[in-house]
């Protein structure tokens, strides 16, 4: 089943990555009525691995008594869950419409050259994951990118490069 | 309570947050203490003020005095001139577009003249993270009053004979639903607030629950009392976590007050109230969609009847109704039925509030009457389009509404004449295009959107909209005919007629009215494959003009795949077949040497 699961959605779990449960656990048994608590559950373990993997989701549907097969149901109805892991930097470009007509389009495009990934990946290297977002409300300063929820307002295809450099040395200075 | 002769409010709406107002906050606190103001001033963090385009806005009262796109640096500024010597700063001031006077108090400036701030009252006034400044503004007052002057059935008439109508974007009457929720038998019932405003370029609802959470919270307790209800969920998107942080405060404030929670004031009446977090899909924002999704299953819509008045979350009965809509029930129970019926039009009462966006000056949040032409938001508030390129078309009701042309611009808006036009009002959505927007691309672009967010439930939705998709990017890249026209046409008023919920019956409309309004740039990429707009890459060239190129490199050295080849002073030359369109090399010429067609 699992393995079945893991190949149909072509997903990059790391098989490397281990997860520590007991703070997921603890959560879970805190709830008082488990009806309809699946999605929270899911949002407090994407917040504490950063993605859900097959593995996590099976953990879950254990936890919870319902089966597997309808957590990965739900994982993969929502967008705001991923069973892929993000990148260190997670670059989003806003395509809402009022950056749409505002040339974001161009500036998703300067960022796949940039990044060298398309919308949706993560770089080789794992710093970088470049998502489309649906407007983050920030229409003012359309065209928008935000990165780690930073935003950056009024960009400009110059910009891009120096957006990414800047996350960049901020790496380099870490390491 | 301590006093302060000065309040500089500062708005700390995500649009201002992201033009790095929480750092003028620093700054301004900063130089209030190094002047010694501190016990003379205090810094406020308010909702948002609407005007987005001009941020961070920071207001001092009670001078009344707005400042527009104030930095780190003005902070000291404003403090030494405006708070210690008493002179407002002009530089910082608004500035009228047209004659370029400075403009002090919002309420001359015409981004403000023609709003009415029903739903909005408090945003940009009080601290949304203060109950007391809530509460010093009439708040829990109407709460208050129908707990201890008004029976549940009183209540409910006073919603109806408002006029109230769903601010989500159908217009169903409000009251009418509390009454079928009211008369509905049962033990249990739910009060539920649709927060998963979902609809790209719109951010009504989170500024009011940033601005001033309480005021739904005091609405659904309402709703409550009126249809005998004691629990109350909010489905509120993930991506609002601002909006999410303020509804958890205002709502441990309000238990702490005991406004909300067992007992309230003393009447017997509990009322509970809790969040439950969206997960990033846009088709629950249909109310049978979200009751699956707070019950913990996929976002699919369910068949309508039974309504969720009388099969609703855990199918109990059910009042959903929208932020904003709850946002206007407690003036209404304070002012009464009548004073709401004095704003707006007989059949459409009270205000609306739109996100204006887009190809537009203003860009921001405003609240107009119901019944003001379109041609008035657009001109007189938005102060017309940016870059003084020429008005194209007027988009409301997000991926369910349509493209408006300038014929139509001098409509009343109401519900009716906004779908009498092709359109609908939706949520409040209203992005404005100019000559550049293609509007094939357009109606293309929101088809993508409603593909990715279908639920594939029903057939007509799932597979109609691919078709409609399919033959609009055949239509963007020249392989489109003529034929594909008629088809496009048939085809969405199937899917209007045959989907299942709000999302499948209102997604061709994009299509739709761009082909009824806009039908000669359809047939302009079909019969000549040519993009008037030349905004669809596809139909697009970029060569040179020998007899303009100066040979400054500039574009070869800008060209990302290197297409451009030529010396310093000699013509350049553009290699078709490599070009990726991107249009760099348009747009940094120095001698609008480089053409497009």
């Amino acid at each position: 089943m699992l393995q079945t699961l893991q190949s149909a959605d072509g997903s990059n779990d790391r098989p490397t990555d281990e997860f520590d449960y007991a703070s997921l656990d603890r959560y879970i048994d805190s709830l008082t009525d488990k009806r309809g608590a699946l999605i929270p559950v899911l949002h407090k373990a994407q917040s504490l691995f950063g993605y859900l993997p097959v593995e996590v989701q099976s953990h879950i549907a254990l936890k919870l008594d319902i089966p597997s097969a309808k957590v990965f149901g739900v994982v993969t109805f929502y967008s705001f869950f991923t069973m892929k892991k993000k990148g260190e930097y997670k670059v989003d470009i806003c395509l809402g419409t009022a950056c749409f007509v505002r040339g974001a389009q161009k500036i998703a495009d300067a960022l796949c050259r940039e990044l060298n990934i398309k919308v949706g990946e993560v770089s080789e290297d794992g710093l970088f994951s470049l998502d489309a977002l649906r407007c983050v409300g920030a229409c003012g300063l359309a065209p928008v990118v935000s990165v780690n929820g930073k935003v950056y307002g009024r960009v400009t295809e110059d910009d891009v490069k120096s957006i990414v450099e800047e996350q960049m040395v901020k790496d380099g200075e870490r390491r | 309570m301590d006093r302060f002769r000065m309040h500089i409010l500062i708005c700390g709406g995500t649009g201002c947050k992201a033009s790095e107002a929480d750092g003028v906050k620093a700054a301004l606190r900063l130089s209030i203490e190094k002047n010694g103001m501190s016990r003379e001033a205090q810094v406020v963090t308010t909702g948002c003020f609407g005007f987005c385009e001009q941020g961070p806005i920071v207001k001092v009262y009670p001078d009344n005095v707005f400042y527009v796109h104030v930095t780190e640096k003005d902070a000291d500024l404003i403090v030494k001139e405006h708070v210690v010597k008493g002179r407002p700063v002009e530089s910082l001031m608004f500035h009228d577009a047209n004659d370029g006077a400075s403009i002090s108090e919002h309420r001359s400036m015409p981004f403000y003249q023609s709003q009415v701030r029903i739903a909005l009252r408090n945003c940009g006034i009080i601290d949304p993270e203060k109950i007391d400044d809530y509460i010093a503004l009439d708040g829990y007052q109407a709460l208050a009053k129908v707990l201890t002057e008004m029976t549940p059935e009183e209540t409910t008439k006073e919603i109806i004979d408002s006029g109230l109508r769903g601010r989500g974007g159908a217009g169903f009457p409000t009251g009418v639903k509390w009454e079928t929720t009211r008369k509905a038998q049962d033990d249990k019932k739910y009060v539920v607030c649709n927060a998963d405003e979902g609809d790209p370029g719109a951010f009504m609802d989170r500024s009011i629950l940033e601005g001033d959470p309480h005021s739904v919270l005091e609405a659904m307790a309402i709703a409550g009392y009126a249809i005998g209800a004691n629990e109350g969920v909010i489905y509120i998107r993930a991506e609002y976590p601002l909006a999410v942080e303020r509804l958890n405060i205002a709502i441990s404030q309000a238990e702490e007050y005991g406004l909300l929670g067992e007992d309230i004031l003393g009447t017997g009446f509990s009322f509970k109230i809790r969040l439950n977090l969206g997960a990033g899909a846009f088709v629950c924002g249909e109310e049978t969609a979200l009751l699956n999704s707070i019950q913990g299953t996929r976002g699919e819509p369910r068949v309508k009847p039974p309504f969720p008045a009388q099969k609703g979350l855990w199918d109990k009965p059910t009042v959903i109704n929208n932020v904003e809509t709850y946002a206007n029930v407690c003036p209404i129970i304070n002012n009464g039925a009548e004073w709401f019926r004095k704003t707006g039009t007989d059949k459409c009462p009270g205000t609306k509030v739109f996100a204006l966006a887009g190809k537009i000056n203003n860009v921001g949040l405003v609240e107009v009457p119901m019944g003001i032409k379109l041609s008035d938001i657009v001109y007189k508030i938005g102060g017309g389009i940016r870059n003084a390129k020429k008005f194209k078309s007027l988009q409301t009701g997000g991926p369910s509404g349509g493209c408006i042309s300038t014929e139509n611009l001098d409509i009343e808006i109401t519900y009716e004449t906004l779908q009498s036009v092709g359109s609908m009002m939706g949520s409040g959505g209203m992005i404005v295009m100019d000559e550049d927007d293609c509007m094939v691309n357009i109606a293309k672009y929101y088809l993508d959107f409603t593909l990715e967010e279908s639920c594939g439930k029903c057939t007509p939705c799932r597979v109609g909209n691919t078709r409609l998709y399919e033959m609009l990017d055949d239509i963007t890249k020249g392989r489109g005919k003529m034929e594909y026209l008629d088809e496009l046409e048939q085809l969405g008023e199937v899917i209007k007629d045959c989907s299942l919920c709000g999302l499948g019956q209102t997604a061709p409309n994009p299509v739709l009215s761009t082909l009824k309004y806009f039908r000669d740039e359809y047939e302009e990429h079909i019969l000549h494959k040519r993009c008037p707009a030349k905004a669809c890459k596809d139909l697009l060239r970029f060569f040179v003009i020998p007899e303009k190129c100066i040979g400054c490199t500039l574009c070869a050295r800008n060209c990302p795949v290197s297409c451009i080849s030529g010396d310093r002073k000699v013509v350049h030359e553009i290699d078709q077949s490599r070009c990726i369109k991107c249009g760099e090399c348009f747009e940094k010429c120095p001698k609008e040497a480089i053409a497009r067609e």
